[in-house]
């Protein structure tokens, strides 16, 4: 019941409460004459504005302070925990396996993206290749998580295997493996679900940079006698580098900040884990805001490069997207 | 495109259409399968593959949904994931609607400047956040409540739902707006019955998105609900049941689907709008 008044308030109630506040905000604005046009904007900027700075910008330079501090907030300790992110190898291990998502994420996903891109250009049944292929971006990554931890399922060799890929390898002739468990390929397999869900994204933006190039240059070109692989990577590639280039920084954005795929999948056991789980851990399992606000905090400087790029970007063409 | 590549080259249209062919089984058959085991028997996803199931004699049963949604709490967090989304979709839209309009149409000094920060902010890792938040949390009784993780989410979406309105605001016709303000309408009025009504297809894309983002989340519940398993979204109460169960595929299969139902009904009916929100939220976090 509670909730449910809750639940009418923020729907109802929020929104009449925001419109009344800037109706009866209006005639204080146009009190003193001239100071309105002045005063009004900061009117309509303040509820966004309060939220932005307590759950954005107070929380960064917060987390910022506390990195420099010990487990308990209490004393100052400068870099120390910076130190351990860098030494302590089950930092180690997460930087690691964060760099092999970095690559073979960001590679598969692009390679696959492109690829389905340019092929099913060239298909009578495009439209429902791509629906299926973008289906997983709708999905979360719990449930792609429980999908693939299904499809990974291992029996011993000569037991009915009940997982598909296990099943797959059995009829190839290949012997069934613990892909989730098997120290040697393990966060391959991680990584693969990723690509599995973000294949569609790269694919859909590409394809449609892909269909903005221009078809009386590529006829051109067949004229001349250009194979088709020539002509994908002497014009096709070159046309679309630009939006090649923004695919793969979001890829890595969002790959930098991996989490739900590990958590629920192994929680970063037998040799997977990755930074944003390791903070989680060090945050709620061992109460160690020094060395999680670290972390979170090395996270953030690995995306500052990104920021630079995307502000960049808007003062030159008024958005940020490629 | 299509008319002149691979023309008449028949080998290489096979193969096309084989790569086409595997591209559609890799994406389709992990789902399928998850869906055909969610109706076997206990007894038959422990000891045969899925496929099985799709000749005689066929074993399907209701069994598996019917006992995760009465025993392990899927019903009731069901009921969450609405009580959690749709505030926390209807909240950021609302409240940046009105930064927008001013981001948009009125001049005020730092404007260029705060616009700026804000595109910083767009990509900010949570992670970095949680912390000093949890902490305010904790202390005004908000973690573990539903108005507190609508906040959350409201704040979070914030930086987006402004950058994406402010854009589809900012070109709407200055003559429309001009010839309002000159027939004696306020800024309100003209909020309110002009440019809302116009943005209607940037706010729809939004909501979708925002929607399915809030939907699909495990971090931010993992965080601000943690322990609490009353007000648990599916995400939450499905990782728990991955933790807990092991290999009860009955019902990890069955619970899996009954999260995936929602979005892929959204998906299907709203594509348009959907595939138009992920391209504008690319720049998000």
């Amino acid at each position: 019941m509670e909730t449910l008044g809750a639940f009418a308030a923020a729907l109802i109630g929020v929104p009449l409460a925001l419109y009344a506040y800037i109706r009866l905000s209006e005639p204080m604005a146009r009190l003193r004459p001239g100071k309105a046009s002045l005063l009004r904007p900061w009117i309509w900027l303040f509820p966004s504005l309060a939220l932005v700075a307590v759950f954005l910008v107070y929380p960064v330079i917060d987390t910022l302070a506390a990195s420099l501090r010990s487990a308990d907030g209490g004393s100052y300790v400068g870099l120390s925990n910076y130190g351990r992110v860098f030494t302590e190898p089950d930092n180690l291990g997460a930087l690691k396996n964060n760099l092999l998502w970095l690559a073979f994420f960001t590679l598969g996903t692009l390679l696959f993206g492109l690829l389905i891109a340019v092929l099913s250009d060239r298909v009578r049944y495009e439209a429902a290749v791509k629906a299926l292929v973008f289906i997983p971006m709708a999905i979360s990554f719990v449930a792609a998580g429980i999908i693939w931890k299904f499809m990974f399922e291992f029996r011993p060799a000569g037991e009915a295997q009940v997982g598909t890929v296990n099943a797959i390898a059995d009829i190839l002739g290949g012997q069934p493996r613990a892909w989730l468990a098997d120290k040697s390929v393990n966060n391959l397999a991680l990584i693969a679900v990723g690509v599995w869900m973000w294949t569609g994204f790269a694919m859909v933006i590409l394809s449609a940079a892909l269909k903005a190039v221009s078809v009386d240059i590529l006829e051109a070109a067949r004229m001349d006698g250009a194979s088709e692989a020539q002509i994908f990577f002497r014009i096709t590639l070159p046309c679309i580098a630009g939006t090649v280039v923004f695919v793969a920084t979001t890829l890595m954005i969002n790959v930098l900040k991996v989490f739900d795929i590990v958590y629920v999948m192994t929680n970063g056991n037998l040799g997977t884990d990755v930074i944003a789980n390791r903070m989680y851990k060090e945050m709620f399992n061992f109460h160690d805001s020094g060395e999680a606000s670290a972390i979170a905090s090395v996270l953030l400087v690995c995306i500052i490069p990104v920021m630079i790029v995307n502000i960049r970007r808007y003062r030159r063409q008024g958005h940020v997207n490629g | 495109m299509a008319s002149g590549a691979l023309r008449g080259r028949r080998p290489a249209r096979i193969l096309l259409h084989i790569v086409m062919i595997a591209a559609c089984a890799t994406w389709l058959l992990p789902t399928l399968g998850l869906l055909v085991s969610s109706f076997r028997p206990r007894s038959e996803i422990a000891q045969s593959g899925w496929w099985t199931a799709l000749s005689a004699p066929f074993s399907l049963t209701l069994q598996n949904y019917g006992n995760v949604l009465s025993r392990a709490n899927m019903g009731r967090s069901f009921l969450n994931s609405l009580l959690i989304a749709i505030p926390s979709t209807v909240l950021p839209i609302c409240i940046a609607s009105f930064a927008a309009y001013a981001f948009a149409w009125m001049r005020f000094k730092g404007r260029e400047t705060l616009f700026i920060v804000l595109i910083g902010l767009l990509v900010v890792p949570i992670q970095m956040t949680v912390i000093p938040v949890l902490r305010i949390f904790n202390a005004l009784g908000l973690t573990g409540t539903f108005p507190g993780i609508w906040l959350a989410h409201a704040a979070y979406g914030l930086p987006f739902s402004i950058y994406l309105l402010r854009n589809f605001m900012q070109e709407l016709p200055a003559s429309m707006l001009e010839s309002a303000f000159i027939d004696g309408a306020s800024h309100p009025q003209v909020f309110l019955h002009l440019v809302l009504r116009t943005s209607l297809p940037a706010i729809a894309s939004l909501a979708i998105y925002q929607f399915m983002w809030v939907w699909n989340d495990l971090f931010v519940a993992l965080i601000y609900l943690g322990g609490t398993q009353d007000v648990a979204p599916m995400t939450l109460t499905m990782a728990n049941m991955v933790n807990s169960y092991g290999g009860g595929w009955e019902y990890l299969t069955a619970a899996a689907f009954i999260s995936m139902a929602f979005p892929l009904v959204v998906f299907f009916t709203m594509q348009k709008y959907y595939i138009r929100g992920i391209l504008a939220g690319s720049v998000k976090e």
